[in-house]
């Protein structure tokens, strides 16, 4: 691939103890993500399918420093951010965001729109003042398809779809240069889906921003992918381009996922 | 088919009132369901489906919050009006829900396991070894290391394995009807299917009803018998899988099925509903 790498991960180890065990037991960890390595180029996508409990999650979390690494190197522009402490990790938090899967319990229920966004602004953009922010604010929701009178309100008068969209703002509003989005579109209805993943490719061409984003929709992530990665228990089995993870699959799990998709 | 159905909806309606405005969620929803069947429900979010299945054994705010209205009967019993005390004996035993969102009926202050035998012990107090049936039940549903995940808190498994616990505490108290809200969104294609095939050997085992609802038209196609279509709380469409996927009568389906994204399709943006309704109205015109 010809585009310029954003971030680079190499032999990603995260492990945990064994539940009951300790830190400190001899009992063998669990094993999360056991030693992935993968490219995201600028401005791209990258899909991440896989088993239930593979480790998917966990290398998002890692990547936006939610998850211990054990072990191994996460490389952004020739620096290796996993072993950084929290606070030289700061500029880079802004860099790199992250969509939940739950459109339910990821935004604080007691705040509202304009709280939700000003956060990370207030963290990361202490210069701007009050009326700043709510431009900045209005700007985002436009942004992602809501209205910006709708600031005021609280995510429960929100459906699904509307707090996914306030999920990507939240995460656009640092202006980040990649964005781990872990399952954002599940809980979604087929049509809200829908324009939530064009809603991301059109924030992609627009802003040049790039995607890990983790799915179970295999024709979802053959839609939105340039490059996808297939895990099993903790390790990538198989990478390629969408066409040819999904069009002429070589692992035999890959064959069994592509496999277990209903026909109708 | 004489079958005496085992769950009778009639006009099944939920309302909601807040600050004096009342809003209906559902209404005018009837159907049988007969011992061993699959019904579907799909439609959009927000259409009622969950609140639907919610209101047969009421779980949703008091009076005059939530208003319930028609008639639900198991076995010839009517829920609709019962205490909830009356209430409580029905859930898990009789009807028993896997929720939406992974994680709202587990607690997270105690492990996986404890809350499967709190639910083991509560409704089927005849079995002695409990410890083994919760960790059977999470075997059933395709967890790697059962052991592992009854030790664990919630939060230390991941979104699939939680929904799938919570599957397996569901079906451990061997209920007659099982309501299944969504319950393979979180599930990767291979784990959905395992989880399919599971629902499917518990009706054909045991004769367990199943209430489906999903907005993934292939496990419908592949699962049930008979199907419902909900659009803004009222039912739009209904009948067997058959008919209603083989040759969907109002518009609305026809958008639905419409929408669905589909392997090797290569478009350059999905189709929301708005853009199926279009598509399909500008073929027929
Ligand atoms: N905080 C934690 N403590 C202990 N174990 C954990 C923790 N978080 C995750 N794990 C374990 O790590 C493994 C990988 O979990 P992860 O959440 O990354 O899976 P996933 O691929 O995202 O799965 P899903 O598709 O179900 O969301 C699982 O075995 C899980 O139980
Ligand atoms: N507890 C509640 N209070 C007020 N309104 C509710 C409540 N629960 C659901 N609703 C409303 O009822 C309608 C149907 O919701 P629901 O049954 O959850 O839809 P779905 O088809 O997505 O499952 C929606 O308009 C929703 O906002
Ligand atoms: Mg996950
Ligand atoms: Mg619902």
């Amino acid at each position: 691939m010809s585009t310029p790498t954003l971030i680079e991960i190499q032999d990603l180890k995260v492990h945990y103890p064994r539940p009951g065990a300790g830190w400190f037991s001899k009992a063998d960890p669990v094993r999360a993500v056991d030693g992935v390595s993968f490219v995201v180029p600028r401005g791209k996508t990258v899909g991440l399918v896989g088993e239930s409990g593979s480790g998917k999650t966990t290398t998002g979390r890692a990547i936006v420093k939610l998850a211990p690494v054990t072990a191994g190197k996460i490389i952004w522009e020739g620096v290796d951010i996993g072993q950084m402490d929290n606070r030289t990790f700061l500029p880079w938090r802004k860099k790199v965001q992250m969509v939940f899967q739950d459109p339910y319990g990821s935004l604080n229920p007691r705040a509202d729109i304009l709280g939700i966004l000003s956060e990370p602004l207030e963290i990361h953009f202490p210069k701007l003042n009050r009326s700043d922010r709510e431009a900045r604010c209005a700007e985002l929701l436009k942004k992602v398809g809501l209205k910006p009178e709708q600031m005021r309100r609280h995510p429960h008068e929100f459906s699904g779809g509307q707090r996914q969209r306030i999920g990507i703002a939240r995460a656009l509003a640092v202006q980040p240069e990649l964005i781990v989005c872990d399952e954002p579109v599940s809980a979604l209805d087929v049509s809200v889906q829908a324009s939530v993943v064009n809603l991301l490719q059109d924030l992609q061409d627009e802003l040049g921003v790039a995607y890990l984003f983790i799915a179970h929709d295999l024709a979802v992530v053959e839609h939105i992918s340039h490059h996808v990665l297939v895990m099993e228990k903790g390790v990538v089995v198989e990478q390629g381009t969408p066409d040819q993870i999904l069009g002429s699959p070589q692992h035999p799990y890959t064959r069994t996922l592509l496999d277990a998709v209903p026909k109708f | 088919m004489a079958e005496q159905p085992l769950l009778r909806v009639r006009n099944l309606g939920v309302s909601f009132r807040s600050g004096g405005v009342e809003s209906m969620a559902s209404s005018g929803v009837t159907y049988d369901l007969s011992p061993g069947e699959i019904l579907a429900v799909v439609g959009e979010s927000g259409s009622g489906k969950s609140v639907s299945a919610l209101a047969l054994t009421r779980l949703l705010p008091p009076e005059p919050a939530c208003m319930i209205t028609g008639s639900v009967q198991l076995q010839g019993r009517e829920l609709v009006g019962l205490s909830e005390t009356e209430l409580t004996k029905v859930r898990g035993k009789q009807i028993a829900y896997i929720f939406q969102e992974p994680g709202t009926s587990m607690n997270p202050v105690y492990t996986v396991g404890f809350q499967i035998a709190e639910a083991v012990k509560a409704h089927r107090p005849e079995i002695s070894n409990v410890q083994s049936t919760v960790e059977e039940s999470l075997d059933a549903v395709g967890i790697r290391e059962p052991a592992r995940a009854a030790a664990s808190y919630p939060h230390e498994l991941s979104g699939g394995m939680l929904q799938r616990a919570m599957i397996a505490m569901a079906l451990a108290c061997d209920p007659k009807v099982l309501v299944a809200d969504e319950p393979t969104t979180a599930l990767d294609v291979t784990i959905q299917k395992q989880i399919m095939e599971l629902l499917a050997r518990l009706r054909k085992e045991r004769g367990m009803s199943i209430l489906l609802i999903t907005h993934n038209f292939g496990i419908v196609a592949n699962m049930a018998d008979n199907v419902f279509v909900m659009n803004q709380g009222r039912v739009v469409e209904q009948g067997s899988v058959k008919a209603v996927m083989g040759s969907p009568q109002h518009p609305y389906t026809r958008g639905l099925i419409g929408c669905i994204p589909r392997l090797g399709q290569r478009r350059r943006r999905l189709s929301t509903l708005e853009d199926a309704l279009r598509e399909s109205e500008t073929q027929s015109g």
